[in-house]
């Protein structure tokens, strides 16, 4: 699930629950959908409520960041718990996107 | 290598059972008295490898992918998971990372590199036309009682 709001041009999208190949694909949608709307100057992602998360939340950010970076936009990552970080550090994610 | 437990499951290569197989999967394995992150490690691998027979394997269509759960004396978790799919012809080229046949799809390519990072060993045999298996282990060490 994501729960997305707008703010200073700014796009915060709260993801929550499991990250997998079966449910990134609608939080995808929804995020590019608020992006295309918006063109907001950064996209902050917030995984706090995210109780799980294999590699599709790679390609999730990935895909974002892909989509930002025509714009001149930045996508930052917020509130990943250690599970998360450990995923994420396999892909080198941190060089594309800001890890906070 | 002593058996000393072990389920069988057998389920359809649908998206909406990835959640139900990384579950059942890891909750056989809290016999061993694992700690949560051991079990998040084994969910995360078995997520891989059944979205791998998703995605890959049986591609446009659907098949059915056969886990096997084993439990050994010397507490190692054993995890096999098959699949009767399109097989893979380079496993090596498979199993590097960031290589994906389907980056229209947002896949990474990281599924075998997060299987390895997460289980102690992953061994991968497949056939081209006849499908794939997959055998990972991990070692539960008990835990110190703190009292």
């Amino acid at each position: 699930m994501v729960r997305i709001e707008s703010k200073n041009e700014n796009l915060y999208a709260y993801l929550s629950g499991e990250i997998d190949h079966a449910s990134s694909q609608s939080m995808r949608e929804e995020i590019d959908f608020e992006v295309e709307k918006y063109h907001p100057q950064k996209l902050y992602l917030d995984f706090k409520g995210v109780t799980f998360m294999d590699s599709s939340g790679i390609g999730l950010v990935m895909g974002r960041y892909k989509q930002m970076e025509p714009i001149g936009g930045e996508v930052h990552v917020v509130n990943t718990s250690s599970h998360i970080k450990k995923v994420m550090s396999l892909s080198g994610l941190d060089r594309l996107v800001t890890l906070e | 290598m002593e058996i000393v437990n072990e389920v069988n499951l057998t389920i359809w290569s649908k998206s909406s059972n990835e959640s139900y197989a990384r579950v059942a999967v890891s909750s056989f394995f809290t016999q061993l008295d694992p700690t949560v992150d051991e079990i998040t490690d084994i969910k995360t691998a078995v997520s891989e490898a059944v979205t791998n027979c998703i995605v890959h394997a049986y591609r446009n269509t659907v098949g059915k992918i056969y886990i096997t759960a084993r439990i050994t004396a010397d507490r190692y978790a054993y995890i096999k998971i098959r699949d009767k799919g399109c097989g893979i012809s380079d496993v090596k080229q498979a199993m590097e990372p960031m290589f994906t046949t389907a980056p229209d799809e947002e896949r990474a390519g990281l599924g075998f590199a997060v299987m390895q990072t997460f289980m102690d060993k992953v061994k991968v045999t497949s056939a081209p036309g006849k499908g794939t298996t997959i055998v990972m282990t991990k070692k539960i060490r008990p835990r110190r009682n703190n009292g």
